[in-house]
């Protein structure tokens, strides 16, 4: 939807000028990780168990350590002992202990003059492993005789006498369930699942640490967050927060991805022990297929209790996911919360066990958790409503939540907007498309949380009236450009005269990474707060000026005005102005802003998609696909569609062919793009989008985070369109097509 | 590692023949280069051939058949209109293989020689009946392009051989290929299966015809049952339907990352019959 169809009366907020950015991308000056270099450095290797779980009974670095060129190696030897919890899992992820827990646990990392010495180092240590029985299934992980992983992992939630690699069980709900299903006319239950999908990010991990013998170090690395690479490395190190300075690149996606560390305190150490000699290190792809943040796998149960007129009076989800081998990983919590966010149901039963496996430590994906979820609930949905001959939308407008509906996972509702989703959705043109032969159309909604996090922002006037602002979130999606158009519109001037810098650790308080949808909601409301400040500083300047009370002042339109006819006649003083003279007249202007925001308002979406399957390969073709998203208020509309239009690609990908394939020997056995098969271009058609705006309560322009609900509903949608085409019900990702043919050959 | 550019192929073989270790020849590098860098492949000797003169050449030949050097790119191929008249399948093999970038450099002679089952512009050759010249320490022989895969990396070649050349046979009057392959996406993949079919027509009927399959056997095969199946009908639905039994009955496919046994073979027959109708209504134009 133009934006122009929406005016609210804002200058700025709603046009789509080019990213301030956006130059130096498309140009290829922009710096990302692997660009950063320094002096006398030194390039790092990592070598990795071959083995899903093995015991490491040696590791010999003296044929590495006797070749030319190299100058360190570190082991977990090297790295302090005592941690616990979270920090103990990093540490263990870091460099392998007593075992390797998966295919590609890092073991010991080698720092050489050059990268090829680096890596024919690498395969000169050597490591003895004694290899032990693994599991990368989350059902077979589950069982009572499954190899233990780590034991004693489960924490007090975990009833006595459950299954040895479950570390934490999760139940809530509300009503009665039993009397909910006694008074629906149909009660269904099915069994989904979905497999591991990788965040995808183009830009591998990148960073170049120094750090000398009196642990003060500093980092230039490709994050979503700096703070958090800062509090994760000096954990796993056992050095000073405050004496390693990190510094973010450019960033080439993340995904959540990048909100946590893999190999990054491995420069760091490999750079003490190397006399403070600067090292850089490069994940290859395989290494980041292998060994980085996928999301969990999942085995789901769904019971759901529907009336003839489409409402759902009482559900269950059983829910188990495995997110590597140590706890707290995996995003069950999160989707049992997400499952039936979208649903006012009077009864519900969520229970969720999260399991350990001989895979990688699960990182955040886009709405983590949320996808699985709705997956299985927005399939079985679908399932209730075709069983009823009942209209998707209708039996999602019948259930949905408004204002005031108390959530499935707890509190009430504020102002929100599935909706208004769904009433727009049902008015697209695609859902009117008239469909042909082996074509099928689907539908489903999604939600997430969104987030506020600790968030400090500091907002200076420049010596000519235009304004620097420093965040600390990593602009990964065009948050940049939002931020300076909503700085624009705070201080009434040009977008143009507004630079947005993302800093390092040592320029601000902390900031929790870009993630859960908060950059723009968090970094923009707390600039919103500084540039009052900064207002305010203006307006007492003008005020000196005039020799009137600093009350007596207003600000609009980029300069102070006196407030009214009895402040006093006095020509507008333009912010050029003030600046021009802020030396003499009290100092530089700034305005800083600090807190844990309340008030991210919820994001609720619902897509619909056709598509064609070949009945003789299976093969699904996507047709036309339509994001319908609350984004409050669009700050950028162009860069809320790209987030929508890419949360419906990666979702696509997740549903039809993504997927980590482990061999019988527990290997990745793709990890590689060629057969880890994310969409290429020509995979998809043209995604529409519609912005819906109801606007968030809780923000200063009324914007909800709009970056991971769209990736939510692709994969019960898929489903749900594959099924109308072809009659064939797939409940397990992904919806190959060999899986889709299997499924059209056992319907008969 | 040593690089070569020698400036003739006698000089190739001959670098070729002496070398103890690693040996690759490198053309458009697509794959060599790729294996090179993910540590797959270290070579003690690296011999460039796109040096040498002619290797970038396609010939008409006198009998009306095509003679083309190794260093010729799947762009290259696609760009050349008289060949691609003659030959549509064959070149549309190759032009599947890899990204645009890839087709700038990929070579027809590469794809073979890398080994792949599933090197998609083989089975093309291979029902058009191309032959490829082979020059080695012994002298120099021509022999049949399904001659040489023998299993996935690996060909007949004996140490010091080089193909020197693929040729295309004439292609005649009334003829027409085509290659289908399947894969789960649109592009940027491997194929999960492959056919080729050649065939010639006399009026609405199939006087003669090669299937090749790919990505079903170690090596891509050449099932004569499928030109059984067809010759002599007008490509009826019986014809269609024997061929679909026989492509299904020959592939002994796999279960792997990338498709189940069954799938395969049953994709092996859906492949065969669509691309004996493609070919079928090319030899009619």
């Amino acid at each position: 939807m133009a934006k122009d169809e929406i005016t609210k009366g804002y200058t700025w907020i709603g046009t789509t000028p080019d990213r301030p950015d956006g130059l130096d991308k498309v140009t290829g000056r922009a710096r990302y990780g692997a660009d950063f270099s320094l002096p006398n450095m030194l390039h790092g290797a990592v070598v990795r168990s071959p083995h899903a779980h093995a015991r490491i009974v040696k590791i010999d670095a003296t044929k590495a350590l006797a070749l030319t060129g190299v100058k360190a190696v570190v082991t977990r030897a090297d790295l302090p002992t005592g941690l616990t919890g979270e920090d103990l899992y990093l540490q263990e992820n870091t460099l392998a202990g007593e075992k390797a827990l998966y295919d590609g646990h890092a073991v010991a990392a080698v720092a050489a003059t050059t990268a090829l010495i680096a890596q024919d180092a690498a395969k000169l240590i050597e490591v003895e492993y004694e290899v032990l029985p693994h599991v990368t299934d989350v059902d077979e992980a589950m069982k009572p005789d499954a190899p233990v992983i780590l034991p004693g992992c489960a924490d007090h939630s975990v009833p006595e006498g459950s299954a040895p690699n479950v570390a934490r069980y999760i139940d809530f709900g509300r009503g009665d369930l039993d009397a909910g299903f006694a008074e629906a006319d149909v009660v269904r239950s099915a069994h989904y699942t979905t497999e591991a999908t990788h965040q995808g990010y183009i830009e591998p991990h990148a960073a170049v640490g120094q750090m000398g013998a009196d642990g003060k170090g500093e980092m230039w690395v490709c994050t979503q967050g700096q703070w958090y690479i800062r509090k994760m490395c000096s954990a796993v190190l056992g050095t000073d927060p405050a004496q390693l300075r990190v510094t973010p690149s450019e960033i080439g996606g993340g995904f959540g991805g990048k909100t946590t560390i893999f190999m990054e305190p491995l420069p760091l150490a490999l750079s003490k022990k190397a006399g403070g000699r600067p090292v850089k290190m490069v994940m290859t792809r395989a290494e980041v297929l292998r060994a980085t943040g996928p999301t969990a796998s999942a085995s789901m149960d769904v019971k759901m209790g529907m009336k003839k007129d489409g409402t759902i009076t009482a559900a269950r989800v059983d829910f188990r996911m495995q997110g590597g081998p140590f706890p707290g990983a995996s995003p069950v919590g999160e989707a049992l919360s997400c499952a039936f966010a979208c649903y006012d149901i009077p009864n519900l039963g969520h229970h969720g066990w999260e399991v350990l496996a001989n895979r990688p430590k699960c990182a955040a994906y886009r709405a983590p958790g949320s996808p699985m979820a709705a997956y299985a609930v927005e399939s079985m949905v679908d399932e209730l409503c075709r069983e009823l001959g009942l209209d998707p939308i209708e039996v999602r407008l019948k259930n949905g939540v408004k204002e005031g509906t108390r959530a499935s996972f707890g509190p009430k509702y504020k102002r929100i907007g599935l909706v208004e989703t769904l009433e727009a959705a049902k008015a697209h043109p695609n859902y009117a498309v008239e469909l042909g032969p082996n074509q099928g159309r689907g539908v489903a909604s999604g939600f997430w949380f969104n987030h506020g996090g600790e968030t400090s922002v500091s907002m200076a006037i420049t010596e000519d009236g235009t304004a620097q602002v420093s965040v600390g979130t990593p602009d990964i999606g065009g948050s940049r450009a939002s931020i300076a158009l909503m700085a624009a519109e705070t201080l009434g001037i040009p977008y143009e005269n507004v630079r947005v810098n993302i800093v390092e650790t040592g320029a601000l308080g902390v900031n929790e990474p870009t993630h859960g949808s908060r950059a723009t909601f968090a970094s923009g409301k707390a600039m919103w707060e500084a540039a009052q400040g900064a207002i305010k500083e203006m307006c007492k300047r003008a005020a000196q000026k005039w020799d009137i009370d600093p009350e007596a002042v207003t600000w609009k339109d980029g300069a102070a005005h006196p407030a009214g006819e009895n402040a006093g006649k006095f020509e507008p003083m333009t912010i050029k102005e003030i600046a021009a003279e802020m030396g003499k007249t009290g100092g530089p202007i700034s305005g800083h802003h600090e807190s844990t925001p309340s008030g991210a308002g919820p994001s609720f979406g619902t897509h619909v998609v056709d598509v064609e399957v070949d009945p003789e390969t299976g093969h699904t073709k996507v047709l036309r696909y339509l994001v319908v998203q609350d984004a409050g208020t669009a700050i950028h509309p162009a860069y809320v569609e790209g987030q929508y239009q890419g949360g419906a690609a990666q979702g696509i990908g997740w549903a039809l062919n993504e997927a980590y394939i482990y061999g019988q020997d527990g290997r990745l056995q793709n990890p590689i793009f060629l057969d880890y098969r994310m969409p290429v271009a020509s995979d998809l058609p043209m995604i529409d989008t519609v912005i819906v705006e109801v606007p968030n309560p809780g923000h200063p322009f009324g914007v909800r985070g709009v970056g991971e609900t769209g990736i939510t509903p692709p994969l019960p949608a898929l489903a749900n369109a594959i099924h109308a085409a072809t009659g064939a019900r797939l409940r397990k990702l992904p919806m190959n097509p060999p899986a889709v043919l299997a499924a059209i050959r056992a319907k008969g | 590692m040593r690089y070569h550019a020698p400036a003739t192929f006698e000089e190739a073989v001959s670098i070729a023949a002496g070398a103890s270790g690693v040996t690759r020849f490198l053309a458009g590098g697509t794959d060599v280069l790729v294996q090179l860098r993910s540590g797959l492949v270290t070579p003690d000797d690296l011999i460039d051939l796109k040096k040498i003169p002619g290797t970038g050449d396609i010939t008409r030949l006198e009998d009306g058949g095509w003679r083309i050097g190794v260093a010729v790119s799947g762009a290259e191929l696609g760009a050349h209109q008289a060949l691609v008249a003659d030959w549509p399948g064959v070149v549309e093999g190759m032009e599947l293989v890899g990204s645009t970038q890839v087709q700038g450099r990929a070579t027809l002679t590469g794809n073979l020689c890398n080994g792949s089952p599933a090197a998609d512009s083989v089975p093309g050759l291979v029902a058009a009946g191309a032959n490829v010249t082979v020059q080695g320490p012994k002298g120099t022989r021509d022999i049949a392009v399904e001659a040489i895969p023998a299993g996935p990396g690996k060909t007949t070649l004996a140490p010091g051989e080089i193909i020197t050349a693929i040729t295309l046979p004439p292609r005649g009057k009334h003829a027409g290929d085509a290659y289908l392959r399947f894969i789960p996406r649109t592009e940027m993949d491997i194929a999960v299966v492959g056919c080729a079919v050649s065939l010639v027509r006399d009026g609405d009927r199939v006087v003669s015809a090669r299937v090749a399959l790919g990505a079903v056997a170690p090596t891509v095969l050449l099932v004569d049952a499928c030109a059984k199946a067809i010759e002599g009908t007008t490509l009826d639905e019986a014809a269609l339907a024997a061929l679909t039994r026989a492509a299904e009955a020959a592939a002994k496919p796999i279960s792997d990352k990338r498709g189940t046994k069954e799938f395969r073979i049953e994709v092996a027959g859906v492949l065969a019959r669509r691309a004996a109708v493609i070919a079928y209504e090319r030899a009619g134009k």
